[in-house]
């Protein structure tokens, strides 16, 4: 080794340098305390240890498995099962309730909040928002105006069996296309489309034709929406008198609904989620604000 | 063969000496340094008495705080220092403290580092020679060692010869008792995770949880090996702190220092003697190495301040005695500065500035961040009340017109007995508030278990023709028997009038 022939004793310090020598700079040979050494040596037995006990070489295909048979998703459902049987009692509870009793009792009432909460996340938060606020085409779910019904069994029963959905006793209900399938008139649709934004006092052109609109409407919208337009959550019919729209106020979004037809579709739930988690997530979606006696 | 001193702190060459030299190729320096052991011999004096006072209270304290009881009532525990991992509550005699109010303990570790800081700027590295439960045990494990081998000469005998009957039952009564205290030292931590009495109850009978024993194991083995066999390793190369301190430090910071302006040129008594005798200069020390064989870590306080010093004071007693006995003036090493050392030899008097920028400093941040803690520990009430307003979305409105906003509320009872709260809301009039889950038109009154938290979802509407888009309001909650209360601000939003 020719670095050892450079090996001297620097003139500062009186300690010996290591023979290394980079731009004039010499290194100092300050070893490391044997017991440091110690340590790291007993980390190489260590690894050499844990790569025998747990799953470590990756082969060709597979992966060596350890002699004690860990692996981390066997870790996790061993966690899930301790968790669930953590739960178990009030999840029984649950499972043994009517939705009436779980929302008057306050332990299961939070139970069934938390567990609601995150099943609405992981679920229906995509399309309802975070919070259930909605979106346009998607139903607010806080407020208090509901299209199939905002009590408990009607919301449990539309998280089930979804809306439009491949559900055998889905919800159904279609608004149909007036105009596209030419079953309307231009001007009759424009008359009805005022005469709607009337019934929940929004603002409508001096020059609207009322009374044309009020006739297209008897004829064509009450069987659904009713005489007064208060909607029928039986068929899902939207109330149309309430200051809320479910695709918004606009009267161009108004003639669009009319022309085209409407029918949003909710996915059924109860292929997905088991029992428990629907009913816990009625009882949330209930106590967002809109929920119903 | 050139000889190579790795024992260089002690004996290293004087600068001068040592030349550029070219080794030997077959000079074999080795891979590690090996343990250069440090037998500290007894001393006696100022410094180390105040370090068995320091000893005696710090040990006192950790062994015996688990055992003072405190009445907290029915529902409590009654130990005065409690850390309740498995409720989440922090007991330290009349403060009980809530996972959200971990801010105290932030708090005191501010205040922790501070002190820290200014003890660094008074005295160095003082912490470390009096406090720091390193040197603290280390020196119980070397006052049980000299018990059992006798001083700095007799160890270092028995050590030179060879394995006598004698030397074995020393050296086994010595690891026996420092086992013991160790195992001890582990005990004592996890009493302060459950109740004292009970646990040690449970530990004797073997039925106290696997974490105790498990804990009890760690420390016992760590306070064994770091006390015992590491010591000022654990100072040299294992703290961060010597590394940190040294970059706060400053020139008016009081360290042990050698006054070389009193020491040197040093000499044996006959020879400096002399040399007073023919007016020749003469220092006051004597080269009778009695400071470095006192010396915990092995360092020669003489070559200057180093970090292997940590500021125990004990070579300051052990020169005081040789001072005592050549009938010199004591304090020839010193808790001092440089700077006094040059204006001594300037013929100018010494100067002790405590408060200069940084100890004022250090000094305000500890007195603010305490008299903030304090502050807050005196106004705690025993209920409070946090709100989070829905985000998404922020108001709906009603079929009837009317604006709703909803809020999830915590309310929290800090009280060891179950109360009522009754819920109310300023500054939104003509409302309606409601609690899911309590039928509409009750009274707003909510139960809650002693020591607990409860989550409320409160829904707001309001029926005004255009509410602002933002008002402000004030959820209160009353304590229905005691009156006492808790508020929470929050804002009623509407939409935007056009
Ligand atoms: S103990 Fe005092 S006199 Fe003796 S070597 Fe140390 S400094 Fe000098
Ligand atoms: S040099 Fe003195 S103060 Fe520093 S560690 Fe040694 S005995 Fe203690």
């Amino acid at each position: 080794m020719s670095a050892d022939r450079n090996k001297t004793i620097d003139p500062v310090t009186g300690v010996a340098t290591t023979g290394h020598e980079w731009d004039g700079i010499r290194e100092l040979n300050m070893p490391l305390p044997r017991w440091w050494l110690w340590i790291f040596y007993a980390t190489i037995i260590w690894s050499i240890g844990y790569w025998i006990l747990y799953p470590a070489w990756p082969l060709v295909t597979t992966y060596t498995d350890g002699l004690l048979n860990w692996n981390s998703r066997q870790a996790i459902m061993d966690d899930m099962a301790a968790l669930k049987a953590q739960r178990a009692a009030m999840v029984d509870r649950i499972q043994s309730s009517t939705l009436e009793e779980i929302l008057s009792d306050q332990q299961m009432l939070s139970f069934a909040r938390a567990q609601g909460r995150a099943a609405f996340a992981d679920n229906c938060a995509p399309c309802h928002g975070a919070g259930g606020g909605g979106a346009k085409g998607y139903p607010n779910l806080v407020d208090d105006d509901w299209l199939w019904g905002g009590k408990l069994e009607d919301i449990a029963f539309t998280i089930r069996h979804g809306i439009r959905s491949t559900d055998e006793q889905t919800r159904s209900g279609t608004m149909p296309a007036f105009g596209r399938d030419k079953m309307l008139e231009r001007p009759d649709i424009l008359a009805a489309a005022d005469y709607v934004r009337s019934l929940s006092n929004l603002a409508v052109a001096k020059t609207a034709d009322l009374d044309r609109g009020k006739k297209v409407f008897a004829e064509n919208c009450a069987a659904c929406h009713g005489e007064t337009g208060k909607g029928n959550s039986e068929l899902g019919a939207p109330d149309l008198t309430d200051p809320i729209w479910l695709f918004g106020p606009a009267r161009d979004t108004i003639i669009e609904g009319i022309s085209n037809g409407r029918g949003s579709v909710m996915p059924t739930w109860r292929a997905r989620l088991d029992d428990t988690t629907i009913k816990s997530l009625t009882v949330y979606v209930h106590s967002l604000g809109g929920g119903q006696k | 063969m050139v000889q190579i001193s790795l024992d260089r702190k002690i004996t290293a060459q004087p600068k001068e000496q040592v030349l550029t030299q070219e080794l030997e190729p077959e000079v074999d320096i080795p891979l590690y340094e090996g343990r250069r052991k440090i037998y500290p011999q007894r001393v006696k004096g100022t410094y180390r008495t105040i370090k068995w006072i320091v000893l005696f209270v710090t040990l006192g304290i950790y062994y015996g705080l688990p055992f003072v009881r405190w009445d907290r009532g029915p529902h409590a525990p009654d130990q005065a220092v409690l850390i309740d991992l498995a409720n989440g509550r922090l007991y330290f005699f009349f403060i009980e403290i809530w996972p959200q109010e971990v801010y105290y303990l932030t708090g005191l570790l501010v205040i922790a580092a501070l002190v820290l800081f200014l003890m660094n700027a008074i005295a160095g590295r003082v912490w470390c020679g009096y406090l720091c439960p390193q040197t603290v045990w280390t020196d119980l494990f070397l006052a049980v060692e000299r018990f059992f081998e006798g001083d700095r000469r007799d160890r270092m005998l028995a050590d030179a010869g060879p394995w006598t009957l004698q030397r074995s039952i020393r050296k086994a009564g010595k690891h026996f008792v420092w086992i013991m205290i160790a195992w001890w030292t582990g005990g004592a931590w996890v009493l302060y995770f459950a109740d004292a009495p009970t646990l040690v109850r449970e530990l004797a009978t073997g039925t106290a949880p696997m974490a105790a024993y498990v804990w009890i194991g760690i420390l016992t083995t760590t306070t064994y090996l770091l006390a015992g066999h590491m010591r000022e390793q654990v100072c040299i190369y294992m703290c961060p702190w010597p590394r940190i301190q040294a970059a706060l430090t400053d020139e008016h910071a009081f360290n042990v220092t050698y006054r070389y302006d009193r020491g040197e040129p040093r000499g044996s008594i006959k020879k400096n003697a002399q040399l007073r005798l023919e007016g020749l200069p003469a220092g006051d020390c004597i080269d009778c190495f009695q400071c470095v064989n006192v010396c915990p870590t092995g360092v020669d306080i003489r070559k200057g301040s180093q970090l292997d010093c940590i500021q125990c004071g004990l070579c300051i007693d052990a020169c005081d005695t040789v001072m005592r006995k050549i009938g010199r003036p004591e304090r020839l090493i010193a808790y001092d500065n440089e700077i006094n050392i040059k204006r001594r030899l300037a013929g100018l008097p010494a100067v002790f500035k405590p408060v200069r920028a940084r100890t004022a400093l250090y000094t305000a941040v500890i007195a603010i961040v305490g008299g903030f803690m304090l502050y807050t520990l005196a106004t705690r009430h025993s209920v409070a009340l946090s709100v989070i307003h829905d985000r998404n979305p922020i108001f709906v409105t009603l079929a009837d017109g009317g604006i709703r906003n909803g809020y999830n509320l915590r309310i929290i009872n800090k009280n060891l007995a179950p109360r009522e709260f009754s819920l109310s809301l300023e500054g939104l009039p003509s409302s309606v508030v409601e609690i899911v889950g309590l039928p509409i038109g009750a009274r707003r009154v909510i139960e809650i278990g002693p020591d607990q938290t409860q989550e409320i979802r409160v829904l707001v509407s309001n029926y005004e023709h255009a509410p602002a888009a933002s008002t402000p309001i004030v959820f209160q909650i009353v304590d229905t028997k005691t009156n006492e209360r808790a508020q929470a601000r929050d804002y009623f939003r509407a939409p935007q009038k056009d």
